[in-house]
């Protein structure tokens, strides 16, 4: 324990050479500029724009390219993609999309239905706000089973593929609903054989989680079950 | 240093909201000096006698009601006191986080009010308003006592305290012994509180704390006899009377063993303070909170109330005793004496200068303020060998050492005054210098980092 007395002379040196060194480099981080980003209400241009290009936001569909392969569907490993492909009644020849739907909750957004896309119409934005009250509403629908799109047909030697600008679909389906709007009671499809009348009483659709979690076992997949299982095709 | 950016308030900021805040900012401490020289009437034995005498028309010697008018009189310097202690202390919280977060690249508390500047308000009311939990297995009486114990040990030190000429509650002759006495009363309170609560950290904080503060008293008091040998008097009042108003005249300057007193001094008071890099008492990381682990709302914001009313004595014991105090620059005893005018009250540019006085005492205790911080943000949290180490192997001797030298230079201050007044023009010169080369450092620093600039436009 015993010092000699250039030890002890050196120790007071260095506490002092410490202090002068470690006072400047605070002194100077006062002068700089912060790096906080005060999200959300306090930005000079949107958070979107502050985001990298690539960033894995909500998936976004430009419904005039899809050519409906269903490839996405299929690359999908927790089988959020939800595609129906039916031939146009009027027009035998034109096959339409019936219904385009993706789950944003249960997406993991790991991007493996954008690289398998022929005609990049499914992309990953940079959007990535939409609280919603219900947790069904996150399910985001491109196809409209009333007014079904048709699909897009790939001209040959084409030089590219026009595109809806990255966001703008996204940013338009976000902009329909509000954030406590009444979630569905069902997701689609429509159960096939309907639910027993006795057991059902309607859920408020303001909670619907703690009832739906009490009884999945008394009754077998009806109406207010779990978001994860009754969009499965029954086989 | 290209570009000097400084954007304040943000823009688009609310005009409302930015007049109540700098109203408030402008108000407060102008409210603070208010009151401050409020006091000297207060305090003022032939002040109140005039007052009774030509006012009330009485005869103090042999009216009733002097008692009472000098009680009252005392109950509203108490009051002025510890409302001074508890605002500045808030508003030092606000300030704290501000820099803190500046030093480590964030922007701090900045929504209520601009620039935060309410935050201490609200955090106040917030505490007020939770409750005030006591452990069931605590010595219950014991853990309610133990804040106001703390807050007694803070507040007496303000009795000592001056802030102007003649801006002080009790000019004792003891002064800054009075001073150092009355801080040790903190450590009952943390004993108190540690070991009333029950709890291990508890008891492991407060034992540090005493420790500590017990050990730090040591170089403290070597450091403050340094200051008291050049003075002769041990009243606060008679320190900065010994001192000048020019940095030369200071005691700082004028003795080279003062220069290291101060800094002794100083180290004392951080670790007396809890403060960090001497904040073992409330190590987050090892002991929750320490000492206040198990407090909750009002009574754990006293806690923090005297942390941060600290800062402001801290500051300003040191200014008293090295940094010249009050003195005005120019301004000597008998201009003092010849603007108070022959009248029972004093003229209207006395009370003038003393506004006068008590801003350059707070600019340079709150120049220290600044340092206390900016230590605290810069400095790890020292082991606790480490930092009994510093006070006997490195303080204790230094400060002896400190002392016997400024005996000597006494001797040679009388004999040869000019030996006195070189060294002086020396250190100061020597301090200007360092503080040049600091400065220059920092910018150096800044600039280290490619396409850093000084930039405070980030609110």
């Amino acid at each position: 324990m015993s010092i000699t007395t250039s030890q002890y002379v050196g120790n007071v040196r260095d506490t002092v050479k410490s202090f002068w060194h470690g006072m400047s480099v605070t002194l100077s981080q006062v002068l700089r500029r912060p790096i906080t980003i005060q999200y959300p209400d306090r930005l000079e241009i949107p958070v979107q724009d502050v985001l990298p290009p690539r960033y894995r936001g909500f998936l976004e569909v430009d419904t005039d390219i899809c050519t409906g392969c269903q490839a996405c569907e299929r690359a999908c490993p927790i089988s959020c993609i939800q595609i129906e492909v039916e031939k146009d009644p009027a027009n035998p020849k034109q096959r339409v999309v019936t219904q385009f739907d993706i789950d944003e909750a249960k997406c993991m957004f790991c991007g493996l239905c954008v690289e398998p896309c022929p005609t990049g119409s499914i992309q990953h934005t940079r959007e990535f706000e939409a609280t919603q009250r219900s947790v069904r509403n996150l399910v985001f629908r491109w196809a409209d089973p009333i007014k079904p799109f048709p699909v897009y047909k790939v001209v040959k030697g084409a030089p590219y593929i026009p595109r809806a600008p990255l966001g703008s679909r996204v940013k338009d389906l976000l902009a329909q609903r509000s954030w406590d709007a009444v979630g569905t009671s069902y997701l689609p499809p429509e159960p096939l054989k309907p639910p027993p009348p006795p057991p059902v009483k309607p859920p408020p659709a303001a909670k619907p989680a703690a009832p739906a979690a009490a009884k999945p076992a008394a009754a077998p997949a009806p109406a207010p079950a779990p978001a994860v299982q009754p969009d499965e095709p029954k086989p | 240093m290209a570009q000097f950016s400084f954007a304040f308030p943000k823009p688009g900021t609310k005009k409302l909201l930015v007049g109540a805040t700098l109203g408030a900012a402008l108000a407060i401490p102008a409210l603070l000096a208010g009151l401050l020289v409020f006091l000297v009437p207060m305090v003022n034995k032939p002040l109140l006698d005039a007052f009774i005498r030509e006012k009330l028309g009485h005869v103090p010697a042999t009216w009733v009601g002097t008692q009472w008018v000098y009680a009252a009189a005392l109950f509203l310097a108490g009051i002025a006191m510890f409302t001074f202690a508890a605002i500045t202390g808030g508003i030092f919280s606000w300030y704290e986080r501000r820099v803190a977060a500046r030093i480590q690249s964030r922007i701090g508390p900045n929504r209520v009010g601009v620039a935060g500047f309410l935050q201490w308000i609200a955090d106040a009311v917030k505490l007020l308003f939770k409750e005030d939990l006591v452990p069931g297995e605590a010595d219950a009486m014991l853990f309610r006592a133990a804040p106001y114990f703390v807050v007694a040990g803070m507040t007496l030190v303000l009795v000592a305290l001056p802030a102007g000429q003649a801006i002080v509650v009790a000019d004792l002759d003891v002064g800054i012994f009075y001073i150092l006495a009355v801080t040790s009363f903190i450590v009952v309170g943390i004993l108190l509180s540690g070991w009333s609560s029950n709890s291990k950290w508890s008891l492991f904080g407060a034992i540090r704390a005493t420790a500590q503060v017990v050990s730090y008293e040591v170089p403290a008091g070597l450091a403050i006899l340094v200051p008291v040998l050049m003075a002769g008097t041990l009243s606060t009042q008679g320190l900065i009377r010994a001192q000048g108003g020019w940095p030369w005249e200071w005691f700082f300057f004028r003795n080279p063993a003062a220069a290291v007193a101060f800094f002794i001094l100083f180290i004392s008071q951080l670790a007396e303070g809890n403060r960090t890099p001497f904040d073992l008492a409330e190590a987050e990381s090892e002991l929750v909170a320490g000492y206040f682990s198990e407090y909750s709302g009002f009574r754990f914001a006293l806690y923090f109330l005297v942390e941060w009313a600290n800062l402001w004595i801290i500051g300003a014991v040191a200014t008293t005793l090295f940094l010249g105090g009050w003195q005005i620059p120019g301004v000597s005893a008998q201009t003092w004496a010849s603007v108070r005018g022959a009248g029972s009250f004093p003229a209207f540019g006395w009370w003038a200068l003393q506004f006068v006085s008590l801003g350059i005492f707070a600019v340079k205790t709150l120049f220290l303020v600044n340092v206390v911080i900016w230590i605290r943000w810069t400095l790890p949290r020292i082991r606790i060998d480490q930092m009994m180490n510093l006070c006997w192997k490195y303080l204790v001797p230094a400060g002896f050492a400190a002392m016997l030298f400024t005996l000597v230079w006494q001797m040679v201050a009388t004999w040869a005054p000019i030996v006195e007044k070189i060294t002086a023009l020396v250190v100061f010169a020597a301090t200007v210098w360092v503080t040049w080369r600091f400065l220059q450092q920092t910018r150096k620093n800044v600039s280290l980092i490619a396409h850093e600039r000084v930039d405070l436009s980030n609110w």
